[in-house]
């Protein structure tokens, strides 16, 4: 079974980000740049599965400046077999991506598409979704447990109430949660080892996919300060409070 | 437990100036002689540049010998020097030393203001694309040794191990980076570098090293206020002038300042918070003139070697060598070290390159030691000996002499002054006053936890703490009872806290070890030197970004 992994690159998420003095986005110059947590998620459960000799090739797959190149090297030290890249220096957005994740989809044919539930830069939460919808897949989002069954797979989705399982026909989408694992560590002999796996790369043009942004960022601010709380001596007090400063009442 | 073993002509533990500034020179010098040298540098933090901090203003000296190109290689050296100033500070008022009365140590023209984090970054790509390998997000945790003793290599460390010392379900063994020779470059207070002067005895008959703590903070001030190229240096306040010390304020790029102090770790009363003086130090008049509108956005802090000179260890053991502030090659008078190891590193990789042409291994790089007696860096650190000695007595009869040794004597005066140790200094709490420091205001100063969060530093929780305590009793049986734990004021990240019951008895002492910003105060200050840093498991730790 082939499993097709996506990976995005993003700002660690220990590092503090600013908003630009023009308020135009965030500051990202020399910042350190990661994978996003949720997609070491994602390749760790592909590499679970290849272990137990269920899946036979891991590929991953990322969009993005050439820089995202140390990424899929991540990936690969991590135990993905070989990766693509596809390379732009167009910002790009959910839609986007999952139209070229599909267009990817349609020529290596995985059994399953494992993703991040979201970026943290961004935090969408939409691009395997849009994909299930494209590609016409079966989804299980927020995974937080996966087992393979029969021709199908089994997954167990963290959602407001609590848990709920799906079966999916393979091939399938599969988002992940925090919960499904805890990714391995790289080891330097990996590191070593992935730099002479194979790395393609090709570009939004080649997969016949338009890729130009559809939203357009007006602004971009900090959250307001949050204002001191304040003691109040009784309940009359409290209510004039909440109708006349916090006018909830 | 067998780790995997990988060897290589040369392995650099730290990914500062001085180790990619030797992995630099190594593979230009093999290119030159058409031959290979495959060198390994690791380095601990998570990339290159993330654990380093600095002020600072940089002479190029250096780097032009080391890559004449670097301009048109687009070298984060942006922001010349424009002007110098220099002050003593008292509590309200200053006076601004006229600058044909500085001494040329002082006198910054030709140089640049830089992030040395930046830096770092930059020669970390250069090396990279000369084919030298370099892993970030790996720390030396062991030196190896062969059978007759030499250095063999390193061991990184073991990842996954739990607070309780057992492999967790993450575990993954740390490797072995076998070496003809291996350079140490973990800059100030190194704790490999530590172990190899105790057992090759690299100190003797130097003088012992003494060291600063530089606390650093980077604000984003108002256009207005931005002078590019701006340094400014002061002394006196707060520091009593009986402490070694002072503070920096240089403007970079895009609006952003750097402000830092250092505080000499010889200082004496154990109630001393240098984090605290640094915060108070910023409400003078000349210095919040350049705050005020402005917006804190970094903080970090570091040890720095002060010793100069005659604090230099032996640089060199059967096997490999110590390069950079692991030596100690930082110019306290000038305040720069950046130039310093990325000479050393060259004169180093020099001398590796040769005994390695030569079919030699783990044996003793003689050369490097040569080399840098008859270089321009050891003129330069002549020139400047006398200088952490002299400061570290007074501070108005310091500068005076030291005014004298550099003016008049031109740095050749007929005497080498001496150094004590700084764990040595600090007197019993009943012997000095507490002070008291101001509240932050949240505006201009700050709080330690709201700082260090600016650090972005973070260490897995389910680790071995990596400050050790040789005696777990000495915490409360010394430190707290008599000099009232100083640890809980010199760290610049609130590791250290002493925690009591609900009623208020039974002291212990709490290591918040998450908190480390590795800047290895801890290590050199502590009275009886009962705790001893030891890195963490790799990839953790600070991540500073244009610092």
């Amino acid at each position: 079974m082939k499993i097709l992994v996506a990976v995005k690159r993003v700002v660690d998420f220990n590092v503090k980000v600013r908003v630009k003095s023009d308020n135009s986005g965030v500051e990202t110059a020399n910042l350190k740049m990661s994978m996003n947590p949720f997609d070491e998620i994602a390749v760790e459960e592909a590499i679970k599965l290849k272990e137990a000799g269920s899946a036979t090739e891991i590929v991953a797959v990322s969009m993005g400046p050439a820089a995202c190149q140390e990424t899929l090297r991540s990936a690969m030290a991590m135990g993905a077999d070989r990766a693509i890249l596809v390379q732009t220096d167009v910002e790009l957005q959910p839609l986007a991506v999952a139209k070229l994740l599909h267009a990817i989809l349609k020529k290596e044919n995985p059994q399953l598409v494992i993703l991040g539930k979201q970026a943290i830069d961004d935090d969408s939460n939409q691009t395997g979704q849009m994909l299930a919808a494209l590609a016409n897949l079966p989804q299980g989002t927020f995974a937080s447990k996966v087992k393979l069954s029969g021709d199908g797979v089994e997954v167990t989705r963290e959602i407001d109430g609590g848990l709920e399982t799906v079966a999916l026909k393979l091939p399938a989408i599969i988002t992940t949660d925090l919960r499904l694992n805890t990714p391995r560590y790289v080891t330097l002999p990996n590191i070593m080892k992935a730099k002479k796996k194979p790395l393609e790369t090709m570009t939004p043009e080649s997969l016949g996919v338009d890729v130009k942004p559809r939203l357009k960022t007006l602004k971009v601010q900090e959250p307001p300060k949050r204002k001191p709380g304040a003691k109040v001596a009784d309940v009359k007090e409290l209510v004039a409070k909440l109708r006349s400063e916090a006018k909830v009442i | 437990m067998t780790r995997e073993a990988m060897e290589f002509d040369v392995v650099i533990v730290g990914g500062g100036p001085a180790g990619l500034s030797a992995a630099i020179r190594l593979k230009q010098i093999a290119s030159e002689a058409e031959r290979d040298i495959s060198v390994c540098l690791i380095e601990k933090g998570s990339e290159i540049g993330a654990h380093i901090i600095s002020g600072a203003v940089m002479d190029p000296r250096a780097l032009t010998e080391l890559l004449p190109s670097w301009k048109e290689d687009g070298a984060p050296l942006k922001i010349p020097v424009t002007e110098d100033r220099f002050l003593f500070l008292s509590e309200k008022g200053s006076f601004r030393v006229p600058n044909f009365l500085l001494p040329p140590v002082f006198q910054n023209h030709g140089n640049y203001v830089v992030s040395l984090s930046n830096v770092c970054r930059w020669l970390g790509q250069q090396a990279e694309a000369l084919g030298v390998e370099v892993y970030a997000g790996f720390a030396g945790q062991e030196v190896l040794y062969d059978e007759n003793g030499a250095v063999k290599g390193v061991a990184t460390s073991d990842m996954g191990v739990g607070k309780d010392g057992k492999p967790t379900e993450a575990y993954q063994p740390g490797v072995e980076l076998l070496a003809k020779y291996t350079l140490f470059a973990e800059g100030c207070r190194g704790h490999l570098g530590r172990q190899l002067e105790t057992r090759f005895k690299l100190h003797d008959g130097t003088e012992p090293q003494v060291y600063g703590i530089g606390i650093k903070e980077l604000w984003e001030i108002a256009p207005e206020k931005h002078r590019p190229g701006l340094v400014m240096h002061t002394a006196g306040w707060p520091l009593p002038s009986d402490t070694y010390g002072g503070s920096f304020l240089y403007h970079f790029e895009n609006n952003l300042v750097a402000i830092g102090l250092v505080v000499g770790l010889g200082y004496s009363n154990p109630y001393l918070s240098p984090f605290e003086e640094f915060q108070r130090y910023k409400k003078h008049p000349e210095i919040r003139q350049f705050l005020e509108g402005g917006r804190r956005v970094g903080y970090g802090a570091r040890a720095i070697t002060a010793g100069g000179l005659q604090a230099l260890p032996k640089l060199v053991f059967p096997g490999g060598g110590l390069v950079g502030d692991d030596a100690g090659f930082l110019n306290a008078a000038r305040i720069k070290g950046s130039h310093a190891a990325i000479k050393s590193g060259m004169l180093a990789a020099e001398a590796v390159a040769q005994a390695l042409a030569q079919g030699r291994r783990r044996d003793q790089l003689e050369a490097y030691p040569k080399g840098f007696q008859t270089s321009w860096l050891r003129e330069e650190l002549y020139r400047a000996r006398n200088f952490k000695p002299w400061m570290s007595g007074n501070l108005w009869f310091g500068s005076f002499m030291f005014g004298i040794d550099q003016m008049l004597l031109r740095g050749k005066a007929p005497w080498t002054l001496h150094l004590k140790p700084d764990h040595t200094k600090l007197k019993k709490a009943s012997e000095c006053e507490p002070i008291s420091y101001p509240k932050p205001d949240g505006v201009l100063t700050f709080d330690r936890l709201s700082s260090v969060f600016l650090s972005n530093t973070n260490h897995e929780e389910n680790q071995p703490s990596h400050l050790t305590l040789k005696d777990p009793t000495v915490p409360i049986r010394v430190n707290l009872d008599l000099y009232a734990a100083p640890e809980t004021r010199y760290c610049p990240a609130a590791v250290y806290e002493i925690v009591r019951d609900a009623a208020g008895k039974n002291p212990r002492l709490q290591i918040n070890a998450q908190n480390c910003v590795h800047c290895k105060t801890c290590d050199i200050k502590d009275p009886t030197q009962n705790i001893v840093w030891v890195a963490p498991q790799g990839g953790e730790g600070p991540v500073y970004v244009n610092m």
